[in-house]
């Protein structure tokens, strides 16, 4: 069985920063498992300007601030294709991979594995299920990464500086979205982002505005909202969900000895970045990827 | 249900085609079911239901091997949730008794916690049904289509049935995509059935779908359960089921809501809370487990409670209709069914058949070996789907047709994140090869 002093589960921001930190700290029989086809993580799909500054000082796009992590971790052990099925408490691992199944050891493993938005489905959101309905990280694969575009007018539900990320998505490719809509009475992006998004893109906001339906056959077609109290249509070709956080924590499920796990280096296993709380910016994580790098390496001492 | 007909048909050696009105198969009434394998215990005593579901029931156990079939050898319970409830169980099993299903017994308090320690301590006791079993929904007819391709028969997507005319013998039916002729016509158009019928006769039957709105947690929840808890029935509908999927998922529905509309299942956000609560309820720790999927599926039902399946030998003309939830079992022994009536009625079908070619379709089941323990690209990172499940279900004799036909025959995108990760890069595999375009 091979052997590590840390494996680190997840190649985004945190997991490659606290492996280059852990490398810097004289640790060197690190390896980090991904389970995609590259490195880098969410921010190698968020194609806008504002990754880079906390870790680099600098205005980057998202896949510019994954290339520059990837440059960075280039001389450590980086598995891409690679999926963690199971944690066991005395630290071996199972892992799949392009040959198979296999069983990893280390002393110590942190657990970077990110978040995701909650899917339609989470938000028992009624109506048909047509197509065009998504979260704004597969809205971004398809614009950023594939070039494609899977709607002309759709609904962003959500006012989140991620649903912020969905709009300059949509404009890259000339998305024109017919309507955001937030169900609070306030935006919850911290700028006044109403004002940017009906001057700067044209599209509304409507406010204390709740998705209630969606309709549609073969693409979405229409949406039902209730807006102040009051039932409105809005016709509409795709559906974007916002925000409304959760970590990927399918590897630590409610009950097992993983749950509730801290940041601290305590036990065998640790957690850091949004796995752990969200919604932090690509730059936190990186800083939390070296703190928890350090803590880390102070246990192994 | 079409598909089992068209097994049958084609391993008697007849040469059969296959009428379908959507892009793909299994995009009507079969899409959304409940994929319970039922022994038969509480169908109506005598009917040809009940005798369907157990010809069904015993073809499925003895081909599903050979197809490679998930068999999740669950049990089922009818829980008794209030004394009133309580005093109905004895009749269930006299019930289950006279239709033949023998080991099915009541349990009580005591016995019902032994097996089922989460359920809620508010469950009184049950009848325990040992051979209701969990299977998978799609790949049992998309094996029986493998299989029915491979005797010679032939399926034509996109072919809705638009009109037809019965002369000299022959029926010419005019299809979407083009004219069809055959000696005899199957109508098995499930919720279309009664507009299908209309071409051979006026309807004696009219089809009024009756939706089913289910939840469906994720993976963590299927722990928490052994057996399919059934609510003890009422006089309209057999209520609302808690059970695990063969992927491995813990669901709860089907909710009864009779409706005109015959395609578009919706979901409403009331109905799916409810269903939501209900389901923690009656399992108190799936309290904090998220949700999956929401699906709703239209059975449909006519005012008759039993099958409509006769021969109308005027005019070569064979009507399989209302064939409700219990469908997925019962196909195959609709099949057998049909295909007695159709030697008594038309034509002598060949003793025994020429060679059985059998088309094992790959495993999509929780419980048996799935592609990605071998090794391979995990293309769907919540299911384990890899990219050569993928490419697989592109290709072949009966390639998807349709982006929900390549999710039913992977599970891609099915799973707790519902494409966020995967979408966008199955899309781009699957862009143009639909429907087997290279």
């Amino acid at each position: 069985m091979e052997n590590h002093d840390v494996i680190i589960i997840g190649g985004g921001p945190t997991g490659l920063s606290a492996a280059k930190r852990l490398c810097n700290l004289g640790i060197k029989n690190v390896i980090v498992l991904e389970r995609e086809l590259e490195a880098g993580g969410v921010p190698r799909h968020c194609g806008h300007l504002g990754f880079g500054w906390q870790s680099h000082k600098r205005f980057w796009t998202g896949p510019r601030f994954a290339a520059e992590l990837r440059k960075a971790t280039s001389a450590i052990d980086v598995r891409i294709a690679s999926t963690v099925l199971e944690l066991g408490e005395n630290g071996i691992i199972r892992v799949q991979g392009k040959s198979g199944i296999s069983e990893l050891k280390a002393k110590h493993i942190l657990i970077a594995t990110g978040i995701r938005e909650a899917p339609r489905s989470a938000r028992l959101v009624g109506g048909a299920r047509p197509q065009g309905v998504m979260n704004t990280g597969a809205l971004q694969q398809h614009v950023y990464l594939y070039n494609n575009k899977p709607f002309e007018h759709p609904v962003i539900v959500g006012s989140e500086p991620v649903s912020f990320s969905a709009l300059l998505t949509c404009r890259h490719l000339g998305i024109r979205p017919a309507a955001m809509l937030e169900e609070g009475s306030s935006i919850s992006a911290p700028w006044p982002a109403a004002i940017i998004s009906r001057l700067a893109f044209g599209v509304p906001v409507f406010r204390q505005s709740k998705l209630l339906s969606i309709e549609g056959r073969n693409q979405v077609a229409a949406v039902e909202i209730e807006r102040s109290g009051r039932r409105q249509r809005i016709v509409c070709d795709g559906v974007i969900f916002t925000g409304l956080w959760n970590p990927e924590i399918a590897l630590m499920p409610k009950g097992s000895f993983l749950e509730n796990l801290g940041s601290h280096a305590q036990g065998r296993y640790s957690a850091a970045g949004n796995v752990l709380a969200p919604l932090k910016t690509s730059g936190q994580c990186w800083q939390q990827g070296v703190i928890a790098a350090e803590e880390i390496a102070m246990r192994l001492a | 249900m079409g598909l089992a007909l068209l097994r049958r048909f084609a391993m008697a050696g007849l040469k059969c085609v296959l009428l379908e009105k959507n892009a793909d198969i299994l995009s009507g009434a079969s899409k959304g079911n409940s994929a319970l394998l039922h022994t038969g215990f509480d169908a109506p005593p005598k009917s040809i239901e009940l005798k369907c579901i157990k010809a069904g029931y015993a073809e499925y156990l003895a081909i599903r091997a050979k197809l490679n079939l998930p068999l999740v050898e669950s049990s089922a319970i009818v829980v008794a949730w209030t004394e009133e409830e309580l005093s109905k169980l004895p009749a269930i099993v006299e019930k289950a008794h006279m239709n033949g299903v023998a080991d099915v017994r009541v349990l009580s308090q005591a016995g019902l916690r032994l097996k089922e320690p989460n359920l809620a301590r508010a469950a009184l006791g049950c009848v325990f049904v040992p051979g209701e079993h969990i299977v998978d929904p799609w790949s049992a007819p998309l094996a029986y289509a493998h299989q029915a391709l491979a005797h010679g028969a032939a399926i034509l997507r996109g072919a809705e049935v638009l009109s037809g005319t019965f002369a000299k013998n022959e029926w010419k039916l005019k299809t979407a995509v083009g004219e069809v002729s055959a000696r005899i016509v199957i109508n098995a158009a499930g919720n279309f059935g009664d507009l299908v019928e209309a071409i051979a006769r006026p309807s004696p039957f009219a089809i009024k779908p009756r939706k089913g709105q289910f939840v469906v947690f994720d993976k963590p929840a299927a722990k928490l359960l052994r057996a399919i808890v059934l609510p003890v029935p009422t006089a309209r509908t057999k209520g609302v089921v808690l059970f695990r999927t063969a992927f491995g998922n813990l669901a709860i529905g089907p909710t009864a809501e009779d409706q005109e509309e015959r395609e578009v299942a919706t979901c409403d956000e009331t109905t799916l809370n409810k269903l939501k609560s209900r389901a923690i309820e009656m399992l108190p720790s799936l309290e904090g487990i998220g949700v999956n999927a929401i699906y709703a599926g239209l059975r449909p039902a006519t005012e008759h409670s039993d099958y409509i399946i006769e021969a109308l030998t005027y005019k070569n003309w064979i009507t399989v209709a209302g064939i409700r939830s219990t469908g997925l079992t019962a196909c195959l022994g609709i099949a057998q069914h049909v295909s007695e009536l159709f030697a008594k009625n038309f034509e002598k079908l060949p003793k025994k058949p020429a060679t059985q070619i059998w088309t094992p379709v790959p495993n999509l089941a929780e419980d048996y070996i799935r592609p990605y323990m071998k090794g391979g690209e995990i293309v769907c990172h919540c299911e384990f789907v890899t990219r050569e499940e993928i490419d697989s279900a592109l290709k072949g004799p009966l390639p998807a047709g349709d982006l929900g036909g390549l999710k039913r025959r992977t599970r891609a995108m099915m799973g707790r994140c519902q494409g966020f990760y995967c979408s966008a890069h199955i899309e781009l595999i699957s862009k143009d090869r639909l429907n087997g375009k290279p």
